[in-house]
């Protein structure tokens, strides 16, 4: 299986190659037979990257030390499901883990696409088998995980105790779904260049995978910030570091391109600028990989120094031509289809809402590039910290958070004033209020008070639409409230769906804000003693050391401190930390120690313990953070990701929406048309 | 009447403006020298403003050089590049992942006395994710030695 598995991947190398040929070739000359045969040639490239992957995942489960890549990230005392995601520990296993998603995403495309859109198609085929060759080749010559080692360890090296996490199991894998699904827009957008079918029909084509994109990132971010925040023990879950700001980009921009491509099917606008984010979301996934992967800035997640960058940079610049070339050779044909005619209207609202994502993926591309920026420039690094970041995103974050309560308030083309009035009332005294309030029980931090203000404003936007929806429903069907909701959401998912991740987004950014109230003690605690601390609601707690204990487990051994936490007003809990220290099958020690910290929960703040060392006679040397709202951040991220589902989730009745749907539709709507009232889509 | 697109474009023009502001304002407070202790040296040699300035210096752990104060807080050590080796003092939280030789980001201010005061302390192993595999060559019959091997 191993043997058949290593071969596969030559094999999968040549077919993706031969499909890329053929693709092109027929799509050029027109000549069906080829093309048929670069489709074909596609399928196979999946089966074999297939066979290829399964070769990869027996030689891990039967632990054959054999490989390199087996005895680097495996033990023999790993969890069976240790050893199954030890496939995307190491660099070798996630670059044939990126080949095994491309593959299945272009057989999956090629299925759906095989009687649409054959014009496009290949084009798109040839696009998705070029990405895929170089994949593979970079997985076949510079990172190959079936390289061997000239003699058989007895046991391997094992997984880092800290990838030891379920977080960690499904955390990459959701970032590699979201990065790898990327390549199918671009695929689609070099397709439409090439053949310059322009019109909205690729923006159908693609906006469900767009959609799939964003899903998975959402979800995969979310699950490296709790993973972060559970495990890495530092009381944080987000450091600006340049491999998490990698993964924010792509989403940033895949964000604005799902609200552009709106302004696209409902105006014939902006076609230039969708073209441009759907090209800029694709290379700042593969600029994602290649920061994750090649190791030149500098980041705590270090992956070795690996022979992969140069491949990466030159697959990068290849794509940066080419789509450049395509796309100024083809501006004729992407020229506007109607103009802005009104600052205060949706379009306007939406193109805000691009400028500052966009703004904000420039400022964090910016921050993470500039050692390498200032290194080439001034001849030395230059880096930039969290501060940088913060200085500059917080504000346009706010911004940002406003536009989402604006955009869905005011109409397509033009708002009337009566409009605006009625439109804004409830949700600008809403997030008064609520900023008032918070202003009354004692906060002063400046920007929270902003960001909550602006948030109740968000809330009560979409609270209004819910209930606008929901009654009008019941005025004209007669439905009782909850299956008023319910229709409302299934047969509006694009827009209802849209504004449970806008609520997403609200509680997220609620619980940024708390981040503000945080509060950190650091001290030592011998057996009894106590310590009293005052947390961001101003409630005293007590700590009470109940001293430390030793002792092993089955592949670690444990020292835990547990303290006993009370507060006037709650029953009292325990709260445990403990240093690890990993050991092999033998009992020898393998890693640095690690940290298991405590998190005592709740909705309002997160108690937070960390245990740095013991001294003497059980003297633990903690730190306990008073961590606000950090649950907001998970559930957040988790509502974000429901509002995606829906958004995504076909619309299986109506054909007629079926069609609309999927095709797209351009309504030019014409400049003598009343403006609308209000803004149904 | 101005055009709704001219006046989009001042609109986006100011929301820019403001972020490219904001960013080369705080590009100016927060940006650090990210340098070896041979780049550190001949810095604060040819200019001796380089003491005491807050720099970043990135290099390795040299091998029983740490010593650790009792309680896990505080920790003195030396770090090299090959060219130079300075020593570092820190205060503050340890990271798991420090130990001999492995590659460290310190933060703080180099001082006349030729000591490193460091406020912020980053261990990034390379075996952390990735086991360097020459480990079994350089120890046959595989017994796991403290730390990377180099």
């Amino acid at each position: 299986m191993i043997l058949l598995g290593e071969l596969s991947l030559w094999v999968a190398l040549l077919m993706a190659a031969w499909s890329a040929t053929t693709s092109f070739a027929g799509g050029r000359i027109a000549r069906t037979d080829l093309i048929a045969s670069g489709e074909r040639a596609m399928y196979a490239t999946f089966a074999f990257v297939v066979l290829a992957s399964v070769g990869l995942w027996t030689a891990l489960l039967t632990s054959d030390f054999s490989l390199r890549f087996v005895a680097s990230y495996t033990s023999a005392n790993l969890p069976a499901v240790y050893k199954f995601a030890a496939f995307w520990g190491g660099q070798a296993g996630s670059m044939l883990f990126w080949c095994l998603i491309l593959a299945l995403y272009s057989a999956i495309t090629l299925f759906a696409n095989r009687r649409r859109n054959r014009e496009l198609m290949p084009y798109v085929t040839g696009t998705l088998a070029l990405v895929l060759v170089f994949f593979l080749a970079t997985t076949v010559f510079r990172a190959n995980p079936y390289a061997r080692l000239d003699w058989v360890p007895p046991d391997g090296t094992g997984l880092n105790p800290q990838l030891q996490n379920p977080g960690m199991a499904i955390h990459p894998p959701n970032l590699y779904l979201g990065y790898v699904a990327t390549s199918v827009p671009f695929a689609f957008a070099i397709a439409a260049l090439v053949t310059r079918r322009l019109d909205a029909e690729w923006l159908g084509a693609v906006r469900r995978w767009s959609l799939v994109s964003w899903l998975f990132l959402t979800i995969g971010i979310t699950l490296g910030m709790w993973w972060a925040y559970v495990e890495l023990g530092w009381g944080g879950y987000w450091a600006w570091d340049p491999v998490e700001n990698a993964s924010l980009l792509p989403w940033l921009t895949g964000t604005a391109f799902l609200h552009s491509i709106m302004i696209q099917e409902k105006r014939g606008m902006l076609r230039k600028w969708n073209v441009t984010l759907v090209v800029a979301t694709f290379l700042l996934s593969i600029l994602g990989t290649f920061i994750t992967r090649s190791g030149v800035i500098e980041s705590v997640h270090s992956f070795a120094q690996s022979p992969i960058g140069n491949w990466f940079a030159a697959f990068l610049v290849l794509s940066i031509v080419t789509t450049a070339f395509l796309v100024a050779t083809r501006l004729k044909d992407l020229e506007a289809r109607a103009e802005l005619e009104s600052m205060v209207s949706r379009e306007a609202a939406f193109l805000y809402n691009n400028v500052v994502l966009v703004g904000i993926a420039f400022s964090v591309l910016w921050g993470t590039l500039f050692p390498i920026i200032s290194e080439a420039v001034r001849g030395s690094k230059i880096t930039v910290g969290p501060p940088f970041f913060n200085t500059v995103n917080i504000p346009l974050g706010l911004l940002l958070l406003g536009l989402t309560g604006v955009g869905p308030l005011i109409a397509w083309r033009r708002a009337s004033v009566p409009n605006l009035k009625r439109q804004f009332a409830a949700p600008v005294s809403g997030g008064l209020i609520l900023g008032a309030a918070l202003f009354a029980l004692g906060m002063r931090d400046g920007y929270a008070l902003v960001s909550y203000t602006l948030a109740g404003f968000v809330a009560t936007t979409i609270g209004q639409e819910f209930v606008k929806g929901v009654g009008a429903r019941r005025r004209m069907h007669g439905e009782a409230v909850p299956i008023a909701l319910l229709r409302l959401i299934a047969r509006n998912r694009r827009r209802y769906g849209g504004y449970i991740v806008h609520f997403g987004v609200v509680v997220l950014f609620a619980a940024f804000a708390g981040l503000a109230f945080k509060k950190e003690y650091d001290l030592s605690l011998a057996p009894g003693e106590s310590f009293s601390a005052v947390d961001p609601y101003n409630r005293t707690w007590t700590f009470t050391s109940q001293g430390v204990s030793r002792y092993e487990e089955l592949n670690r051994q444990v020292v835990a401190v547990a303290l006993d936490a009370k507060r006037a007003g709650a029953a009292p809990t325990l709260i445990k930390s403990e240093k690890r220290q990993h050991v092999d099958s033998r009992g020898n020690p393998s890693f640095e120690p690690s940290t298991e910290v405590g998190i005592l929960e709740s909705l309002r703040q997160d108690v937070y313990l960390v245990l740095h060392g013991v001294t003497g006679e059980g003297t633990a040397e903690i730190r306990i953070t008073f961590n606000p709202l950090v649950w907001w951040v998970w559930y957040g991220g988790i509502i974000m990701a429901l509002g995606g589902l829906i958004v995504m989730w076909p619309q299986a009745t109506r054909a007629g929406a079926n069609r609309r749907a999927e095709g797209g539709y351009v309504v030019v709507m014409q400049p003598t048309e009343r403006p609308h009232v209000d803004a149904a889509v | 009447m101005v055009r709704a697109r001219t006046k989009f474009i001042i609109g986006g023009v100011l929301v820019l403006g403001t972020a490219g502001y904001l960013m080369a304002s705080s590009i100016g407070q927060t940006a650090m020298y990210y340098l070896t202790p041979g780049e550190l040296a001949a810095k604060v040699k040819d200019d001796s403003t380089f003491f005491d300035t807050g720099v970043k210096m990135g290099a390795r752990v040299v091998p029983g050089t740490i010593t650790r104060e009792p309680g896990g807080r505080a920790v003195s050590f030396s770090v090299t590049d090959g060219s130079q080796t300075i020593p570092v003092t820190y205060r503050g939280v340890i990271p798991d992942t420090f130990t001999d030789s492995v590659d460290v980001v310190v933060e703080g201010r180099y001082n006349k006395n030729g000591q490193f005061v460091a406020t912020t302390l980053l261990a990034k192993c390379a075996s952390r994710y990735e086991n360097a595999p020459d480990k079994y060559q350089s120890t046959p019959g595989y017994k796991a030695s403290k730390g990377p091997a180099a």
